[in-house]
């Protein structure tokens, strides 16, 4: 789960890791009022929105005097802002993250996440900050310094050490830095994150090290122990509205752009029967794992929410019956074909666990079906109907 | 001959009274498989279809002499489980358990790394060699016995489809492995790789990845220097937007890193015949292994 970074600077301040002064603003008199209270100029209004690459897309000013704040805030607020990773349709800005401008001496980068081969928690640091981080691991990959941390022995003073020396931090700043080291660390275990990046993290004139930007992911598998996280932050104005739709019914969904929809069991699977739509000459309207061990409800669900999407012109179901039995799929076929008007062509192919009586109620339901034979005939088919 | 499974595998069930757990103990015992035991705290004592259930792993192994155990224990407690086990000195430990928080698994990797339990998992369909024993949630009818084919993937239905179509074209498996689709695994490619290398009844082998991570890199790199058998291989994810989790905790495209594009070339470039289409792969496979 992605947070805002107004949202992340909270839990910093939390945890007593130096960010800038400031507020969110929700319209440009609160915008003002906000930057009134700093006291002194210049003051940076943000862009909120859960994607990077903000700045270059218009949605981060620097002001000099409230009438500048009013204007930015105003100019933000509302405006369709369209980043590398927003996609081309961008995203409405709500909201804007209103902060005392700093002096500046150097731009730095810090993150933490897991790394998936050692199993331990690593810390990357880097002198060039601003950047992106992978341009930099391309370009100049010995500007960059990996401190691998077991998770099990938690963070060392040698492990900031290390960090703060190869980024050759002034003397002045060492200690401030190891100690905001070692509480992101803590911020990082205590919520479960996948990632804790600061890009810029910034060397002002004074010394200091700031947060200048601040950037958290939480492992979805582990937000059944951060409940508060989900309650307080999750913003779902930011998620795809049939995304949030399938959550509820714990599905895997994923909007996308072509106009096959698709229903798979099993995550390999579903991706899969997505190449396989492709390079039958279509497109997938979606990735949709009902998961191994769904329940003829959540097949229902599953079938109701690929339908209610206006752009499919074609349903390619492929399940290979494991946990989840064959049966099981076509009673919530058509369970949710008696609910709905079925305008589409629906291809199934099933095959595994129960097979037989699986295609025996699909046969008895009465439904105009494309019986696939196998994963290759039903990519085919579907494409044939759409193309 | 087959790899980490085979007919003197002794099964215990953690999870063995979940309607899960029961489901699939009783499937690997119509299977085949030698289920000794079942544990589950505050049920030790009673038995579920005459297999006797105990109240900690350590127990029932010292009972039956379980030298393998399956989990079906829910994600808060899984990782408990896994490391339950380890502690009781099981040789292999099989986690089907989907949805275990990344930092649980980190820590029971380290201390994994401390034991001599070898882990399969999590979140994977299991492990079965064909014929001998089934630890694990596949569909047993799909496999054949015999070999001479070895298959290793990170999904479960998508190791399925490969071995249905295996089976299809008449090619017989060794041993079948899900290592899983989370971020961080127990046994990985490699680790399955060498073993099917040492299996003299494995000829080939069918290696199923995804997008995310750079196991497959990895492994393509190992199958280079290592492996005198034909390796075929799969990777989902072709048309995987970045960014976006594919149901799998682990299948995520992360910048440029992990996109099966990047997979399926270094695949090729270290001698694996890598199937785009996976309504293909049984074809491919008879061409490569028929030779």
């Amino acid at each position: 789960m992605k947070i805002h970074e107004f949202q992340a600077k909270a839990l910093f301040k939390q945890y007593e890791v130096p960010v800038p002064n400031g507020g969110v603003a929700k319209d440009a008199g609160e915008a003002v009022r906000t930057a009134e209270s700093l006291a002194k100029f210049p003051v940076v209004v943000k862009a909120q929105i859960h994607a990077g690459g903000r700045g270059k897309g218009g949605g981060v000013k620097v002001s000099k005097t409230l009438d500048e704040v009013k204007e930015n805030a105003a100019a933000i607020i509302g405006m369709n802002l369209v980043t590398h990773q927003t996609g081309p349709e961008g995203k409405t800005v709500k909201q804007v993250l209103v902060e005392e401008g700093l002096e500046i001496k150097k731009e730095l980068y810090l993150s933490l996440i897991i790394d998936r081969d050692t199993a331990n928690i690593m810390v990357i640091a880097s002198e060039a900050g601003g950047m992106e981080i992978e341009e930099v691991a391309a370009s100049t990959p010995e500007k960059i310094i990996k401190v691998q941390i077991n998770p099990l022995l938690g963070i060392q003073p040698y492990h900031s050490r290390q960090a703060a020396f190869g980024l050759n931090l002034p003397a002045a700043a060492i200690k401030p830095f190891t100690r905001m080291l070692n509480q992101l660390y803590r911020l990082f275990v205590d919520y479960d994150c996948s990632l804790v990046e600061i890009n810029p993290l910034v060397l002002t004139a004074d010394d200091a090290v700031i947060a200048l930007d601040a950037k958290m992911d939480f492992d979805d598998n582990a937000l059944f122990r951060h409940k508060e996280i989900v309650e307080e932050y999750r913003d779902i104005d930011e998620e795809d509205p049939l995304e949030v739709e399938a959550s509820k019914y714990n599905l895997n969904y994923i909007n996308m752009d072509g106009n096959v929809g698709n229903m798979v069991n099993g995550a390999g699977l579903a991706m899969a029967v997505m190449d396989t739509i492709k390079l039958a000459g279509a497109e997938p309207a979606n990735f949709l794992d009902v998961g191994g061990g769904a329940t003829a409800e959540m097949v229902e669900n599953g079938f109701r929410i690929i339908l209610s999407d206006e752009k499919v012109k074609g349903i390619l179901i492929n399940i290979f019956g494991g946990i989840l039995r064959c049966d099981i799929l076509a009673q919530g076929v058509v369970a949710a074909a008696k609910n709905m008007d079925i305008k589409v062509p629906v291809v199934v192919r099933m095959e595994g666990t129960n097979v037989e009586e699986g295609r025996k109620i699909l046969e008895d339901s009465g439904m105009k079906l494309f019986t696939a034979v196998d994963m290759k005939d039903a990519g085919k088919q579907v494409a044939r109907i759409v193309c | 001959m087959s790899i980490f499974v085979n007919s003197d595998t002794k099964l215990v069930v953690q999870g063995i009274t979940g309607k899960e757990g029961q489901f699939h103990t009783r499937q690997c015992i119509l299977y085949g498989t030698n289920v000794v035991a079942g544990v589950t705290p505050g049920k030790g004592g009673n038995d579920m279809d005459g297999v006797p259930i105990f109240n900690s792993v350590k127990q029932a192994v010292k009972k039956t002499g379980a030298n393998c155990s399956m989990i079906f224990v829910p994600p808060p407690f899984a990782a408990d489980a896994i490391m339950e086990s380890a502690d009781a000195g099981v040789e292999l430990i099989v986690a089907i358990t989907e949805g275990i928080p990344v930092l649980d698994m980190a820590r029971v990797k380290h201390v994994l790394n401390q034991s001599g339990s070898r882990l399969i998992g999590p979140n994977c369909p299991g492990i079965i060699t064909p014929g001998e024993a089934k630890v694990g949630i596949m569909p047993g009818p799909i496999h054949k016995p015999g070999g001479p084919i070895g298959v290793v993937s990170r999904s479960g239905t998508l190791t399925y489809e490969v071995v249905y179509q295996l089976t299809r074209e008449g090619l017989g498996q060794t041993t079948c492995i899900g290592i899983g689709g989370d971020p961080i695994n127990g046994t990985n490619f490699i680790d399955c790789l060498s073993a099917f290398e040492k299996d003299p009844d494995t000829k080939g082998v069918v290696m199923v990845g995804e997008i995310g991570g750079n196991a497959e890199e990895n492994a393509a790199d190992y199958i280079k220097a290592n492996l005198s058998k034909p390796v075929v291989g799969f990777v989902a994810g072709i048309t995987a937007p970045p960014g976006r989790r594919m149901g799998h905790a682990g299948a995520i495209i992360s910048g440029s890193s992990g996109t099966a594009g990047a997979k399926i070339e270094k695949l090729r470039s270290c001698g694996v015949t890598v199937c785009e289409n996976l309504g293909d792969i049984g074809k491919v496979c008879a061409e490569v292994f028929g030779e």
